[in-house]
């Protein structure tokens, strides 16, 4: 019952502190005492913490390493970018395009998750994680096939599959828009994504994360986790369990990359590739295996990081590394964890079961 | 407890981020432009961006160097990625940037052009090919070519001296500039009536190994191979041609330009490649000379064709600012205003054209000249006969 | 006729994926790590080799060597100050450091030896008869072949026959139980990463010499295919890393001559895909029943 109370304290103080942060921020930005540097991440830095924290789920909570996670969020991407920019003329109010983008951003990468998930969560371990960077390769692939127009017939999308194919090939008349060139990307894209959207997609992804987390789901998930045979023998549904915590991170992640696509003019399905997974799955394990709090600091600072390093120009990426190795030394080392373990013994107890 | 320590950790690294970016928020009024570069310093694409970035910077010192009008430039890392250049142009506004030397990539250039066209600063991009670029935006100018003009300017060439060859292309296809060379050349070449008996593609992912790709163009009877590709898959497809026996006419656009300054490369083996360039290394006139002396000296290579439009695209600048009678003290926006003005009015001469025009979308005017490799120089097609 | 040659380049191409799986697969084995730095380790080798004969103008075969020693003083070096104070920690944990050295060797290879990249001269000097080369076999597909079946062969019989083969088998089974038995298990996981990336060095220098671009980046698509032919064999293996290695490049070659350029990456993940669901380990990989 205490155990409970103290979750429910800290899923609060996170929603509080998140609150805060953007207030802060949202204050000094409409009052001009931000940099145009730090203004301009604030989105980025929104969509990042959702594919931290949704990644967090599969990663942390359910205990499968998935390296294909930007996958979900193109995925997300150009399905928003494909609604934002074909309703432009039908919803003329960009805070409702934005939420409808969103919308359909999470809904097809739900789908996508659904069908990747399937065959994936059969498998266990590093053999996981190759067929979640596999499929994140052949999303990238797929989506640089899709060349996508609209015109007042509605949407044209042709799959160039040969390679041979161009946007004439869609047969756009003259008032046609091409939307997606193929492997060109998406370009001329409205930017309508928001600070606040950023934030209260945040919020949303939190909500229903730690809700998921505290509830008999999430239990069930992470009993899964830690002993999948024990969990089978009381009856759990393995697969659905694993298919929901994964579904749920991919629609996420979708929400998070319709953002992140109408945040720019222009986006490129190479954006979502193998380094970009391995990007966020360093914020998660940085910021601590199912510790969405973590996550989420992890995120901002790791975003932050690179930019700030700015004034080294040269050696920019160099000290990145650095700095990057350095941390998880310090904060996994052996000895530093036995040193805090002697200091707090039951807490070491629960390092060891990770 | 682990994790509180773990937090306070974040949370000083944090402030000391914030102190850094205060540190380099400070933007002193001067004597001098700001002119701000932005293109991948780091990363797959680095060797474009460093090329430009390094081009401009010579320009700079010779311009400071004449005593007139005093340039700064920051050149900023943009890793090729749209986000990552969104992220530079801020930075570079936060440093009070007055007019922008970028960016090198496609993709990114979208991005940074139309938020630089919502906030009213004159960009000016070397070497971002696509039509897409100066889309809808009157303060955005080209120093190359449009990926269009490459496409069909190579088609007509073929089309009037090898009206009858069989040709292959081979092109990048996740790739702006590569793809929309193919396109335009594709449609140009239908209507001419050339025959394309082959088309094959790789990718970032694949741009290595282009044996099937070569094989299969020799299997399809191709004597021409069109390779509107940058020049260093280029160097490979003629090493991997080479080794097994295969010599058709390969055929390159400016992307090619460079090839025979590939560390290592068997020049021999780009023997009688055509290509169109509006920049050659061994030009003989003399400021190609001295500059392609001067980057020598600097940066240990011979600059290619982003070098020279990099050069180019800061001399554009320094022409056009006079031009409009831009001082420092002006804001960025009054100088965007101004340069928007004048830009369809000069003409500037530089490494990559003769008397280079604009028009008022952006686009810029000059010849490609087609050139053949012989003897490891860049000769005109006639003197190879 | 022209299928032969698809086949012969996918061979080439498949071998050199094998010796870079081989690597990842004997420290996957025994340390228990995808170490995601190991393609930079490979382009480290290249680089070292290109130096030493062009810049330094030694003989093929020293250039080799020299670049196969400090890839192999490079490999300690990083396990040792990256790896080891990790090796209690999760294996996540010795993940993201993995992809920390990654990026460190990427900008440390920019900043010294510049963006641009270099055509790698090719280690091979002799040539094929022209009956040979006219179905597209070229001297270095041959030696890379060739090189990869001797380091497979040599690997198998070290890993059975040798005490310190036997050591890293042993520690690969039960750490734990390893250390009781007397055997160093710091010195030989040390080892392993001395081998590996040795190998890497090999695998460097092979690659460069058929595919004859050298950047920062040379080693990091290699590098993923190569840990994917590792799974596909079966990750552990070493005669699956070499067989998943060969599958991998002919699936990859036939798919780009006869399906679609385009999507020939996505074609050979696919396979794999439908392979580790038919089965789960991998093609050689040992089947571990859960202990309750």
């Amino acid at each position: 019952m205490k155990n409970m109370k103290k979750s429910t304290k800290t899923d609060f103080a996170t929603y509080a502190g998140v609150t805060a942060a953007f207030l802060i921020m949202y204050a000094l930005q409409r009052g001009g005492h931000l940099t145009s540097s730090i203004s301009g991440q604030l989105v980025p830095i929104c969509c990042f913490i959702v594919m931290a924290v949704s990644l967090n789920l599969v990663v942390g909570i359910s205990g499968e390493l998935s390296l294909g996670h930007a996958g979900f969020m193109s995925v997300g991407a150009f399905g928003g970018i494909i609604a934002a920019q074909s309703l432009a003329g039908a919803i003329p109010s960009a805070p409702l395009r934005l939420i409808v983008a969103l919308v359909v951003g999470a809904l097809c990468a739900t789908v996508v998750g659904f069908v990747v998930g399937v065959p994936v969560l059969r498998l266990r371990g590093d053999y996981l994680a190759i067929v979640t960077l596999a499929f994140g390769q052949i999303i990238k692939d797929l989506i640089n096939c899709l060349l996508v127009g609209y015109d007042s017939h509605g949407l044209h999308i042709v799959f160039n599959i040969s390679g041979l194919k161009s946007i004439n090939d869609l047969h756009l008349e003259e008032t046609g828009k091409a939307i997606i060139k193929g492997a060109q990307g998406a370009v001329g894209v409205t930017k309508i994504a928001s600070f606040p959207a950023g934030f209260i997609l945040v919020m949303i992804t939190l909500v229903v994360i730690l809700n998921l987390v505290r509830s008999r789901t999430g239990r069930a998930i992470m009993a899964i986790r830690d002993n999948r045979i024990a969990a089978e023998s009381v009856g759990l549904n393995i697969t659905k369990y694993k298919l929901m915590a994964f579904v749920i991170s991919a629609a996420m992640a979708g929400a998070a990359g319709a953002l992140y696509g109408l945040n720019y003019g222009s986006l490129v399905a190479s954006r979502f590739d193998f380094n970009t997974s391995i990007l966020v799955l360093v914020y998660v394990v940085l910021g601590g295996l199912g510790n969405i709090w973590g996550s989420i600091i992890a995120t901002v600072v790791l975003y932050m990081l690179p930019e700030a390093l700015r004034q080294f120009s040269d050696y920019r990426m160099l000290v990145y590394a650095i700095i990057l190795i350095l941390v998880m030394l310090v904060t996994n080392n052996a000895q530093l964890k036995a040193l805090l373990g002697k200091l707090i013994p039951h807490k070491k107890e629960a390092a060891g079961n990770e | 407890m682990k994790n509180t320590k773990k937090i306070i950790s974040f949370i000083v690294v944090m402030t000391m981020i914030l102190a850094l970016c205060s540190v380099s928020a400070f933007a002193a009024e001067g004597e001098t432009f700001k002119i701000g570069g932005i293109g991948p310093l780091t990363g797959g694409a680095a060797i474009y961006g460093n090329a430009a970035m390094n081009g401009a910077q010579i320009a700079v010192d010779e311009i400071n160097a004449l005593g007139g009008v005093q340039f700064e430039f920051n050149a900023q890392d943009d890793t090729g990625v749209a986000e990552t250049s969104v992220n530079a142009y801020n930075s570079l506004k936060d440093w009070g940037v007055q007019a922008i030397v970028g960016t090198v990539t496609t993709a990114p250039c979208i991005s940074v052009s139309a938020e630089a066209y919502s906030d009213r600063i004159f960009m000016l991009t070397p070497s971002a090919s696509s039509t897409d670029v100066i889309a809808d935006k009157d303060n955005m100018y080209q120093v190359c070519f449009t990926d269009p003009n490459q496409g069909i300017a190579s088609a007509d060439y073929m089309a009037e001296n090898y009206p009858d060859a069989q040709i292959a292309i081979i092109y990048k296809n996740d790739d702006a500039y590569s793809q929309g060379i193919r396109d335009t050349f594709a449609s140009e070449a239908e209507s001419k009536g050339l025959t394309v008996v082959y088309e094959g593609t790789f990718t970032e992912d694949t741009q290595t190994d282009f044996s099937v790709q070569v094989a299969a163009a020799q299997a399809a009877g191709a004597d021409m191979v069109f390779l509107p590709i940058y020049y260093t898959p280029a160097s490979v497809i003629l090493t991997q041609a080479n080794a097994i026996g295969y010599e058709p006419t390969f055929f390159g656009v400016d992307g090619m330009d460079g090839i025979l300054s590939v560390e290592g490369f068997d020049a021999s083996l780009a023997e009688g490649v055509m290509l169109l360039t509006p920049f050659s290394a061994d030009a003989e006139d003399e400021r190609t000379q001295n500059f392609v002396a001067a980057y020598n000296d600097l940066y240990g290579e011979t600059p290619n064709q982003f070098a020279a439009d990099g050069y180019d695209a800061m001399y554009i600048l320094y022409a056009a600012l006079q031009e409009a009678g831009c001082t420092p003290d002006m804001s960025a926006q009054d100088i965007c205003e101004a340069l928007v003005g004048v830009m369809p009015t000069i003409s500037v001469d530089g490494l990559t054209g003769q008397g280079m025009t604009w028009s008022a979308t952006g686009e810029v005017s000059k010849a490609p000249m087609a050139v053949v490799i012989k003897d490891g120089v860049y000769v005109l097609p006639e003197a190879a006969e | 006729m022209v299928f032969f040659t698809y086949l012969i380049s996918g061979i080439s191409l498949g071998s050199v994926y094998a010796i870079i799986a081989l690597g990842y697969t004997m420290v996957y084995g025994i340390a228990k790590m995808l170490n995601f730095a190991h393609g930079d380790v490979i382009m480290v080798g290249g680089y070292i080799c290109y130096i030493a004969l062009n810049s330094l103008g030694l003989p093929a075969i020293v250039a080799v060597i020299l670049a196969m020693i400090v890839c192999t003083v490079l490999g300690v070096v990083i396990e040792g100050l990256a790896y080891k104070p990790l090796r209690q920690a999760g294996s996540l944990a010795v993940l993201i450091t993995a992809i920390g050295v990654s990026y460190f060797l990427q900008n440390a290879a920019q900043l010294i030896w510049g963006a641009t990249p270099k055509n790698f001269t090719s280690v091979v000097h002799f040539s094929l008869p022209a009956g040979l080369m006219s179905v597209g076999l070229s001297s270095e597909a041959l030696i890379t072949v060739l090189a990869c079946i001797v380091i497979m062969i040599a690997l198998t019989t070290f890993v059975n026959r040798s005490k310190l083969g036997k050591a890293m088998r042993a520690c690969s089974e039960d750490k734990g139980a390893a250390q009781l038995m007397g055997i160093n298990v710091n010195r030989t996981i040390s080892m392993t990463f001395a081998i590996g990336s040795a190998l890497a060095a090999i695998a460097g220098v092979l690659l460069c010499s058929s595919y004859p671009v050298l950047q920062p980046t040379t080693g990091s698509m290699p590098g993923i295919k190569a840990f994917t032919a590792a799974v596909f064999g079966g990750i552990g293996s070493i005669p699956g890393a070499f067989i998943g290695g060969l599958l991998l490049g002919i699936i990859e070659s036939l798919a780009k001559a006869y399906i679609s350029t385009t999507l020939a990456n996505s074609i050979v993940f696919a396979v794999l895909i439908i392979i580790l669901l038919v089965k789960p380990t991998g093609l050689l990989g040992k089947y571990a029943p859960e202990k309750v």
